[in-house]
């Protein structure tokens, strides 16, 4: 089980790895997509390899209520449980 | 009529990671083909054991989010596209002007084919959203027209081995209709998966002799026994003559014309007869106004395999008549491997940096030519073309499916 650090650290790293953006810059108050540029189909992409790297299911009409990056960090620590 | 000509040439080969080492290493003779440094032989029991791999991996070119988000087969096209692109001056141009035409014989397999491997191992869920858009085999044109806002259309003709060559036939067109005044255009091919080497293997049509892999292809010599697969892109760009002279580009050589045609013979073999074949070539040489003694260089389709070389040549000897004594003819595969859909792209930058420098490139691996041969054949070393005047030269791309396509280019 993976706490909310080691959630941001782990998504951090999917996002730096699928989008060339720093991993620091993924910080918890950041919107996936005006402050980092995200669009939909990566953001679909990010979300299935959390899925993988989490061990948790993020159902495709819960995405869109993951408006910044905190938003994911809880939803991923809450479907950890 | 529009006339075209080539402002820009850029390639990613099993030579080079760029034209100039390309052609460099083409010029030396040089073989592309190496044995596989991993597990596929043992793992899978592969009859073949090599492949013309490209020289410089895109994954040491190309940021890492771009190499996830293509295919290889795209990933080829838009690192010979950028350098083609600045080898023209990154033009100025009116997006709605500018098009791009860059196909692929086969797709994007490995996206495929690793997305069925995923969902075997892993269920659906886990099947990436960029899947479709890396697969499709029109993306990597798209990807093309994506990088240089092209917007005059975006074109990916399938022809197996001769899609490269369709699809500067394609960009020709563009611009002879009046559509577009530049268009980038070209092919791309990253098959060198085990599925694919073993399907070709399936039909016979693989070169088996795994004890020389550089000396495996061997179009024309007597002991040929199948092509090798190779990988990579070539992309020229295309554009107007009178578009080149206004921005006062430098042109490498002329598209002057092009014929195509398809054998309705066989789903895989060629014609006997090569009718199709010379019939393309016959076609091109009318549409680009010059007659069988005006050209002084082929490069042939020939991929080493026993029964399509020859059918070519013989079409080359009918199709140029005596003229067929005067003509260098030269088999880049020999060095390269076949490229597939990127196969009639490259090659026709080794025909386009031949009327260039003069020069054609050597055919290697032939120690005994086939008796039949009437075609003199360049080997070992380049040779010289006519110094003076203006020179024309023939390109054939021929594909499984009996599609036939010539393209003719002359001098600048």
């Amino acid at each position: 089980m993976a706490d909310k650090n080691e959630i941001l650290a782990g998504l951090a790293e999917i996002v730096a790895e699928e989008t060339g953006l720093d991993a620091n810059e993924v910080a918890l108050d950041k919107s996936f997509t005006d402050d980092l540029d995200i669009d939909s189909l990566s953001m679909m992409t990010i979300v299935t390899l959390a899925e993988e790297k989490f061990d948790v299911r993020i159902p495709d009409e819960e995405v869109k209520n993951l408006t910044t990056v905190g938003d994911a960090v809880t939803f991923i620590e809450g479907a950890q449980n | 009529m529009t006339d075209v000509v080539i402002t820009g040439l850029g390639a990613t080969s099993p030579l080079g990671g760029d034209v100039p080492t390309t052609w460099e290493g083409a010029l030396a003779g040089r073989s592309g083909v190496r044995p596989f440094d991993n597990d596929w032989v043992e793992k899978y029991d592969l009859p073949v054991h090599f492949a013309g791999q490209l020289a410089v991996p895109t994954s040491e070119v190309l940021s890492r989010p771009e190499t996830r988000r293509m295919d290889p087969s795209a990933q080829m096209a838009i690192v010979a596209a950028r350098e083609a692109w600045a080898d023209a001056g990154s033009p100025e141009v009116d997006p709605d002007r500018l098009g791009a035409a860059v196909s692929s014989g086969i797709g994007g397999i490995w996206t495929l084919l690793n997305g069925w491997d995923t969902m075997k191992e892993k269920g659906a869920n886990r099947v990436l959203p960029m899947s479709v858009p890396m697969l499709m085999p029109n993306s990597p044109v798209a990807y093309v027209s994506l990088e240089f806002g092209a917007r005059a259309g975006a074109h990916a003709p399938v022809s197996a081995c001769a899609s490269g060559a369709e699809a500067i036939a394609a960009g020709f067109e563009m611009i002879q209709s009046g559509r577009a005044d530049i268009v980038v255009a070209g092919g791309t091919e990253a098959a060198i998966h085990p599925l694919p080497i073993a399907a070709f293997a399936a039909m016979a049509a693989l070169s088996k002799n795994n004890d020389d892999p550089q000396g495996a292809s061997r179009p024309y010599d007597t002991s040929r026994d199948g092509f090798v697969l190779g990988e990579g892109s070539g992309i020229v760009v295309l554009e107007s003559a009178e578009h080149a002279a206004a921005r006062g580009a430098r042109v490498y050589a002329r598209l002057l014309g092009l014929g195509m045609t398809a054998d309705a013979h066989h789903i895989a073999a060629p014609e006997p007869d090569g009718a199709g074949q010379s019939k393309a070539m016959k076609f091109a040489l009318e549409r680009a106004g010059v007659t069988a003694a005006d050209i002084s260089h082929v490069n042939a389709h020939a991929t080493s395999t026993p029964v399509g070389d020859m059918i070519e040549a013989r079409g080359i000897r009918g199709v140029l008549g005596s003229q067929a004594d005067h003509v260098l003819l030269s088999a880049t595969k020999s060095m390269t491997g076949h490229l597939l859909g990127g196969a009639g792209a490259l090659e026709s930058i080794f025909t386009i940096k031949a009327l260039e420098t003069r020069t054609a490139p050597p055919t290697i691996n032939v120690s005994s030519p086939d008796p039949e041969l009437q075609v003199d054949l360049v080997r070992d070393t380049p040779r010289e073309l006519p110094a003076e005047g203006q020179l024309a030269a023939i390109n054939n791309s021929f594909g499984f499916g009996g599609h036939n396509v010539a393209l003719v280019f002359g001098t600048a």
